[in-house]
């Protein structure tokens, strides 16, 4: 077996200086009736088989880029310079552990402060962690926060949050002693969440750009929120809106999480991801997951350490803010360095770029008959109103070629009322050649 | 794995003289400094071409950003340069080797990373019509049959982001079960040996944790745990291999209490690594258990992550595995996603995360899992195991073991009495594994034993590279004896830094880069 580096002899030669006869003597904790003795599994394969076999799945599937594509609904398909990925497949940084010995992992260390600074400038955030799981269980994590922040337990759901965020808390907040009021989807981005929020609500959860695409002013619902003493937690999935509109920090947001594979990571069929966690300082005490912060060696220089570990699992065990241990570090590195090839300059372009090409393709479609589009606002993505079921439809699309966007129905199934509705989105990977083969397709199954 | 409790120092490091000369530019040779993103970037830099679009009319309503962002950008050279130096800061397995005890830091094989970047792996989208992700789904479905085998589990759920994800979702599982069953069981039995994620996993969704106490030599005594039973149990987190590279020899006897109380056998897989090819968990009584594919299926750390931990379940959670998951249906795989696709007797509590869980470490898993083979898998666990007690047995006449030197199975723990009297504790003597050029074992923990090292060096370590770092902590222990107390207190001398001041950084959290005042810039220009 190529990876594992003892001759025969070697093993013998060990074994003779542990001072056992065999193998077998140093599993004899192991009760002899339950040792196993060969697995139903295949024998071991070279390269060329292991890729073989898995290039056979991979061809399989459709891949973003070879097709016009347009779905999203809370992961985005863009386009990640050949940097990025180079970088972080250097060894130091891929085959690296967590940073506990700071001397020698000052290059992780340093990058985490890095990201750390740029996700909370993104946010409009004092404070912001090390990164999560990904966007989801980085919004159940904001409202277990909450609710140790502000001693209450009733979280109230924007119906703009994404369906399968609002299962995530649903899941596990109640186990945690919360009481969860999800409003009902809002594919319109027209509900009155101000209605649900009172004395007894810990937080608020919005999302904006909202599932459906919609630009939600948070402003009004931090200041009600902030009237009866709960938090407003804000939520995004796609990272690149905040180089164009105003970020959450700026509206009254007290926690801010969302998703940042935008920046940096592929699509992966859905992981890994990186979450990002920001809030405002005086809450840092109450923040989970990892932090990094600077501080000097013993000659006096700069460097970096992680921080603050007296609210984590291996300090404070049943008593920590959160579980979480393992984060999304390589995820996050990817995301750092796509920001920093960016910057300023090339992250409002980068969003100009989206919100143009959303802007143009929702023109398009909704100027075919009997198609409406639901959003006033939005900024790469929007809902349309097809004359007919939306996942027939996007079936249908796919035999044209083209991948159409989102069906509501894939993530709200069994509510008729919302089967004909459609989440489109349009990156920067979109050509103009790209939108009109989607129109025209669309057009022929419409006809 | 964590660090701190008993033994720790907890003051700063004693001011430390260099003895190496001073240079212009503070860098030594191959050790470059390297400024900070928002010391070097500017913000009319960009690193990626882009074209501006043609003018449009925005659709943002009155939520167009006000303010600028303040992110500074760099060339692609500058980029380049920034990350490299960075790399350049750090240990890293593929550069020698990093003996964290239950952080398993294997070989990376790089065929795992190629796979995962195939165009219908990496370039899929989570929610494409199923019809277009067949292969993805089947990815899927051929993982979990691995995991099944390998365990003798009943079934498997994939989603978890990481082995503490796991933890929550074989634990929320649990309480599943015990509200479908009409019962209230509020207390977790959890050893004091176990990893600090049992305990946080347990109290996040409410459940009271009650500690075993530890056998002498850290396994957990049946006794111990049947004189804890009641009806109010709900389950007991133990680690097998246990955290002090011990085989729990009674957990079969264990298993049956817990089951006879009505409560299931949750149990941390971060160990798995010891018994692959060699016991079953399922034959031994566990419920669930939770894999980290970033240890024992050796997809990449990544300086903290990302990880995978899917969870296999027995016959009694099977029902209760979260949405989304895989059925196997007889014309191929099914991604079961939410709960109008249930059928009768599928009552998924839930679900764990958006999306169906960490593909691109599915992937690299199972590349590992197909390159090894059965054989492979089974001879990998013989060879971690076998490399442990190598290092347990060049080290046993210089070195403690808290329990008197016994056959280990994966890692090997040792405490701090050898270095009673030296004046030099573990962190000091963990330092000074870094001027040797080793990433030091893991320190402090388990907490059950005085200044811990818990030494893990897995299969992928050669009989040379082994008896270098055994001669090398043999050298270190005799000079701890011998009184060289400037070599551990000044340790490390030679890394990228000296040792940080962690007590420095907690008391006045400094945790995003600030522009300094403009007169400390202008003094700094001066």
């Amino acid at each position: 077996m190529r990876y594992l580096p003892h001759s025969e002899a070697d093993r013998q030669a060990m074994l003779a200086a542990i001072g056992v006869g065999s193998i077998d003597d140093l599993f004899a904790d192991i009760p002899s009736d339950l040792r196993v003795h060969g697995l139903d599994l295949p024998r071991a394969a070279g390269e060329i088989s292991v890729e073989r076999t898995l290039g056979r799945l991979s061809a399989e599937n459709i891949a973003a880029s070879s097709v016009p594509f347009f779905v999203g609904a809370g992961a985005y398909k863009h386009h990640v310079p050949a940097t990025v990925d180079h970088l972080i497949q250097r060894s130091e940084f891929l085959t690296s552990y967590t940073p506990y010995q700071p001397e020698i992992t000052q290059g992780t260390l340093q990058y985490l402060f890095e990201f750390q600074t740029q996700v909370a400038h993104l946010t409009g955030m004092e404070v912001a962690n090390a990164s999560m799981y990904d966007g989801s269980t980085a919004t159940v994590e904001a409202v277990l926060m909450a609710h140790r922040i502000t001693k209450r337990s009733k979280a109230v759901l924007s119906g703009g949050l994404h369906p399968q965020y609002r299962a995530v808390v649903e899941s596990l907040s109640p186990m945690a002693g919360d009481t969860v009021d999800a409003l009902p989807a809002d594919p319109t981005g027209t509900e009155d969440i101000l209605a649900s929020i009172d004395a007894d609500t810990s937080c608020v959860v919005v999302q904006s750009p909202s599932v459906y695409g919609h630009l939600i002013d948070l402003a009004p619902i931090a200041a009600k929120a902030h009237e009866v003493g709960a938090l407003l937690i804000a939520v995004f999935t796609e990272v690149v809106s905040l180089g164009l509109v105003e970020p959450p920090g700026a509206q009254g947001a007290d926690i801010v999480v969302g998703e940042g594979q935008s920046i940096g990571n592929a699509l992966s069929f859905g992981g890994p991801y990186v979450g990002l966690f920001a809030t405002r300082l005086k809450y840092v005490r109450q923040m989970p997951g990892r932090l990094c912060g600077e501080t000097v060696d013993a000659e006096g220089r700069r460097g970096f350490v992680l921080t603050l570990s007296t609210r984590e699992q291996h300090i404070r065990r049943d008593k920590a803010t959160s579980n979480i241990c393992t984060n999304s570090g390589l995820c996050a590195l990817a995301f750092t360095i796509h920001m920093t090839l960016l910057g300023e300059k090339g992250l409002a372009r980068l969003a100009r770029i989206n919100h143009a090409n959303a802007v143009k393709l929702a023109e398009s479609l909704s100027a075919l008959p009997g198609l409406t589009l639901l959003n006033d606002s939005f900024f790469n993505e929007f809902t349309i109103r097809l004359p007919g079921d939306a996942a027939d439809i996007v079936e249908k699309l796919v035999a044209k070629g083209v991948l159409a966007g989102v069906p509501v129905s894939r993530l709200e199934p069994g509510k008729s009322e919302l089967a004909d509705l459609l989440i489109v989105a349009s990156t920067e990977v979109n050509t103009d050649e790209d939108r009109a083969a989607f129109v025209a397709a669309l057009s022929e199954v419409l006809a | 794995m964590s660090m701190n409790a008993k033994g720790r120092p907890t003051v700063a490091a004693t001011a430390a003289t260099s003895a190496i000369p001073d240079t212009f530019t503070g860098n030594r040779a191959l050790q470059i400094e390297e400024a900070l993103l928002f010391e070097v970037g500017r913000h009319d830099v960009t690193g990626v071409d882009l074209d501006e679009p043609a003018d449009f009319a925005p659709r943002l309503g009155k939520l167009a950003r006000k303010q600028p962002i303040d992110l500074p950008g760099l060339s692609e050279p500058e980029t380049m340069r920034h990350y490299v130096r960075l790399s350049q800061k750090n240990y890293a397995i593929d550069s020698g080797l990093y003996p964290l005890g239950s952080c398993t830091m294997k070989h990376n094989p790089r065929l795992n990373e190629k796979v995962a970047r195939l165009p219908g792996i990496g370039d899929v989208h989570p929610l494409q019509p199923l019809s277009t992700v067949k292969g993805a789904v089947e990815l899927m479905a051929e993982l979990g049959r691995w995991l099944i085998e390998m365990t003798g589990m009943k079934a498997v759920a994939l989603s978890p982001k990481a082995g503490a994800h796991g933890e929550l979702c074989g634990m929320m599982a649990i309480k599943a079960a015990i509200a479908a069953k009409g019962e209230t069981r509020n207390i977790v039995l959890v050893p004091e040996s176990a990893h600090g994620t049992n305990p946080a996993t347990a109290a996040l969704i409410g459940f009271k944790v009650v500690t075993v106490p530890a056998r002498p030599d850290g396994t957990v005594a049946p006794e111990a745990v049947k004189a804890l039973l009641s009806p109010d149990v709900a389950a007991i987190m133990l680690t097998n291999p246990n955290t002090c590279g011990l085989f729990e020899r009674d957990v079969v006897e264990i298993a049956a209490a817990i089951h006879a109380a009505g409560a299931y056998f949750y149990c941390d897989g971060a160990n798995f690594n010891a018994i692959v090819g060699k016991a079953k968990v399922g034959e031994l009584g566990v419920d669930a258990m939770h894999i980290n594919l970033h240890k024992t299926f050796s997809t990449p750390h990544g300086g903290g992550g990302p990880g995978a931990g899917p969870v296999v379940l027995s016959e009694r959670l099977a029902a209760f595995a979260p949405l989304p998951f895989v059925r196997v249906e007889a014309d191929g795989p099914v991604l079961v996603e939410s709960e109008e696709a249930l059928l009768p007797g599928e009552t998924p509590f839930g679900r764990m995360t958006a999306f169906h869980g960490q593909m691109g470490m599915f992937v690299r898993a199972l590349s590992y899992m197909l390159s090894h083979g059965s054989d492979g898998l089974q001879q990998a666990s013989e060879d971690a195991v076998l490399n442990a007690n190598y290092v347990r047995a060049g080290l046993r006449d210089l070195m403690s073991q808290p329990s008197g030197d016994r056959t280990c199975m994966h890692e090997v723990l040792f405490d701090d009495t050898f270095l009673e009297g030296t004046g030099v504790t573990t962190l000091d003597f963990a330092k000074a594994m870094i001027d040797e050029g080793y990433h030091p074992m893991t320190m402090y923990f388990p907490l059950v034993v005085h200044g811990a090292m818990l030494i893990e060096p897995t299969e992928s370590e050669s009989k040379a590279s082994l008896d270098l770092f055994i001669a090398t902590l043999r050298d270190l222990v005799m000079k701890a004896k011998a009184g060289d107390l400037e070599r551990f207190q000044q340790a490390p001398r030679f890394a990228p830094r000296r040792r940080l001041d962690e007590t420095r950084a907690a008391r006045a959290p400094k945790l995003k880069w600030e522009k300094p005042e403009p007169w400390v810039e202008a003094a700094a220009a001066e």
